[in-house]
């Protein structure tokens, strides 16, 4: 087995090889360690990505609107930095759409790290593949095979508000069973055990 | 009274670094008291009568178990090199995370005497190998099997029966990741498992001389008086590898700096210094002369350092003996600031690790804040603004700026990875080929050319934006924000200069390892020794822990 520390190494000498600088490539290995930490096939998108790199002309995206179609193809690591460096501000969007970017999983740990940043889960749809993305902490998805995504026709990006997942009525039942941890109060416990004074007019 | 935290420009400068000496903060000194109470033992020694074989040592608490794997192998005189283009040792050894079991044991001997070319697993923590000293261990074998005892006047002369070659962990050639262990209590400093590694070693070179002597005469060998053991060590040939590592790792080189300015900055600021510790530090001034005096080196550049030590510490008596009163408030302030005006680099830093040898309260509770999560500071943030990076630029790299690229003399170097040895190297930029294929290790010039980027740009603008067109100087945009949270993160200096001593990197590290007797071969490589006058396995549960001027 490869260490992560070794993939991390090995995929930031590579992404230098093929003609990034040194600071995005310090990126690119740490997101693919990252993949392969959460059990996603990092190091074998990157090297498939690598072997056509340098025979298609991809695209980058400098400002991110609603919607964003690119001529060609977008270049996920391209992309990816700019949608990170840029996520505090495109958060304000909600909702984005990107078309045709390929081989589209390199791209999701730039959309992760942005759910740490700005501090919202981020739902991520590459065609029919789901990941929710929670604060760079964990990723949930229906992807579950290892299989090679080349290319993505729509991606769908939706920043989520920071509300809870339950209801209230779930919040009230807990929070009445979690008093039973408490002690019944009576006057006299009250003026034997309270650490603060009963009256602060002193 | 409040004393502030030394200056980082003038702390980080290459030759303050490359004066640093071994401390209670060193991570060797560290280990034996986190291990003191381990239970030490021998579980294999499996050698032949030539001392070839498998042997196995352990520490073990409680229910967890660390193994050393240990296998000396055949090498003729001819195949013995301690270049790091060696393909083959004396001995080779693995850290086990455990007990092994026989079929780790199997695997290990198909892949441990390969080093960088065998295959490792998350069960394994270190990996090292080493070449005897063999002048020293033929000579201990002669003796012993002749039941005498070797002349330590001889033996000082080297210091150790072996020398490590390389030492290897954090998931090199498949080894456990770091973040497999960091949370173990056990190991809440740096390099802990390595030194653990290197200390195990040490004992296998004295095991192993016993017993070829006893196979060689088994009538009349002795074994290795105790007393020599101790004072001996296992040494290092340390080559440029440990360079980079200290530019590569900012916020770790910050917080072993930073622990050392801080226990000095709380040592002057004690009042009053008690007898009784300040018969620690001049015992341990005093008998460092001894130390110094028998560090022995063929280079120049050492020579003149050490002499210059040696003289610094005669001074240093002589101005305790005649100008402080050990009655008087904040003399370890008093004396640190002498130091600073009459003493050269080497003996200022000196004098601060002795400073560090009364004081457990103060170093103690420091050296677990040695190790570093350097993810956390992974991320640039994105929302600041051109202005604040300028600030930062200003104000952390200002004799930086001042250095001028566009002379040769400046611009010199270049630091790169060898392809048959993926191992750092440094060549000259106007003579050898491969700079293109530079490491990001020039960061005195990379700071400059962003400064120089920067400079007409609206201050509002935020580093986001900048960075959509400017990746290429993403890796140094990062740094000036690991700058600004790590004061001690980077070295002052060009790395890439005509005058660069590389070495002084070297020693920077080693001396945090707890490294002596440095011994530079030339101004890439430098021998050291580790561990020499450190107890021994079954000694460690009650020990002098100023062993090391003994």
């Amino acid at each position: 087995m490869r260490s992560y520390s070794e993939i991390d190494t090995i995929v930031k000498r590579s992404t230098k090889a093929k003609g990034f600088s040194w600071g995005v490539a310090e990126e690119i290995g740490k997101n693919i360690k990252q993949l392969e930490l959460f059990g996603l096939p990092g190091i074998k998108h990157i090297n498939q990505y690598f072997k056509i790199f340098n025979n298609e002309k991809f695209e980058n995206c400098q400002s991110f609107n609603k919607s964003n179609r690119p001529q060609n193809f977008y270049c996920p690591i391209k992309l990816g930095l700019s949608f990170f460096d840029q996520s505090i501000s495109i958060q304000d969007l909600n909702d984005i759409e990107i078309e045709k970017m390929a081989y589209p999983l390199i791209f999701l740990p730039f959309v992760s790290r942005s759910s740490e940043i700005t501090g919202k889960r981020i739902f991520l749809k590459i065609d029919q593949k789901e990941f929710l993305l929670n604060f760079n902490q964990s990723i949930y998805s229906n992807y579950l095979s290892s299989e090679i995504v080349e290319k993505a026709d729509v991606i769908k990006i939706q920043f989520l508000e920071n509300k809870n997942n339950f209801s209230e009525e779930d919040w009230k039942e807990l929070t009445k069973l979690s008093e039973n941890t408490f002690v019944e109060e009576t006057d006299e416990l009250k003026q034997k055990t309270a650490g603060a004074g009963l009256t602060d007019n002193d | 009274m409040q004393v502030p935290l030394r200056d980082p420009k003038i702390v980080m400068k290459l030759s303050r670094l490359g004066s640093f000496h071994q401390s209670k903060l060193s991570f060797l000194r560290s280990f034996l008291n986190e291990f003191k109470d381990w239970k030490y033992n021998r579980d294999l020694f499996d050698l032949n009568d030539r001392g070839y074989g498998v042997a196995i040592y352990s520490f073990s608490k409680d229910k967890k178990t660390y193994s050393l794997v240990c296998f000396a192998n055949e090498l003729k005189d001819e195949e013995r090199s301690d270049r790091v283009i060696a393909t083959k040792w004396d001995a080779a050894f693995a850290l086990y995370d455990g007990i092994p079991s026989k079929i780790d044991i199997d695997r290990l001997s198909q892949n441990v005497p390969k080093q960088e070319v065998g295959r490792l697993s998350y069960k394994e923590l270190t990996l090292s190998r080493a070449n005897r000293s063999v002048r020293a261990f033929n000579y201990v074998v002669e003796c012993l099997s002749k039941g005498i005892q070797p002349n330590t006047n001889e033996l000082s002369k080297v210091g150790y029966l072996y020398r490590t070659t390389a030492v290897y962990g954090s998931g090199k050639f498949g080894l456990a990741d770091r973040f497999r262990i960091k949370n173990r209590d056990e190991i809440n400093g740096p390099f802990r498992l390595e030194m653990m590694l290197v200390y195990l070693v040490r004992q296998f070179t004295f095991d192993q001389v016993n017993h070829i002597a006893k196979h060689k005469n088994p009538k009349d060998a002795v074994e290795l008086d105790l007393d020599i053991c101790r004072n001996l060590g296992i040494g290092n040939s340390t080559g440029l590898g440990m360079a980079p590592f200290i530019v590569n790792h900012p916020s770790l080189l910050n917080n072993w700096i930073l622990a050392k300015e801080t226990a000095l900055k709380k040592i002057r600021e004690i009042e009053k210094v008690s007898d009784e510790e300040f018969k620690i530090f001049y015992n341990c001034l005093t008998k460092s002369l001894k130390n110094v005096t028998s560090w022995n080196t063929d280079s120049e550049y050492q020579k003149k350092k050490i002499n210059n030590l040696i003289n610094d510490l005669q001074n240093l008596i002589n101005y305790l003996k005649d100008n402080i009163d050990k009655s008087n408030f904040y003399i370890f302030d008093k004396l640190y600031n002498w130091a600073e005006e009459n003493l050269s680099e080497e003996g200022i830093e000196y004098l601060v690790s002795i400073m560090m040898e009364p004081y457990n309260e103060i170093i103690d509770p420091l050296i677990s804040q040695m190790s570093s999560d350097e993810d956390i500071s992974f991320n640039i943030p994105i929302d600041r603004t051109i202005n604040d990076l300028r600030e930062i630029i200003e104000k952390n790299y200002s004799d930086i700026l001042k250095i001028d690229f566009s002379k040769n003399e400046n611009n010199k170097k270049f630091w790169f990875i060898s392809k048959n040895k993926e191992e750092p190297r440094i060549g000259d930029r106007f003579e050898d080929n491969g700079s293109e294929l530079e490491q990001p290790t020039a960061i005195a010039r990379d700071i400059k050319k962003l400064y120089e980027t920067i400079f007409t740009l609206k201050n509002s603008l935020k580093i986001g934006k900048f960075l959509v067109r400017n990746n290429d100087l993403r890796h140094i945009v990062r740094r000036v924000f690991i700058t600004e949270k790590y004061p001690y993160s980077e070295i002052q200096d060009n790395t890439i200069g005509s005058k660069l001593v590389p070495i002084d990197m070297l020693r920077l590290k080693l001396s945090f390892f707890g490294a002596v007797k440095f011994d530079p071969r030339s101004d890439k490589w430098l021998r050291i020794c580790m561990f020499q006058g450190a107890p021994l396995p079954n000694e460690l549960n009650s020990f002098n822990q100023y062993w090391i001027y003994n």
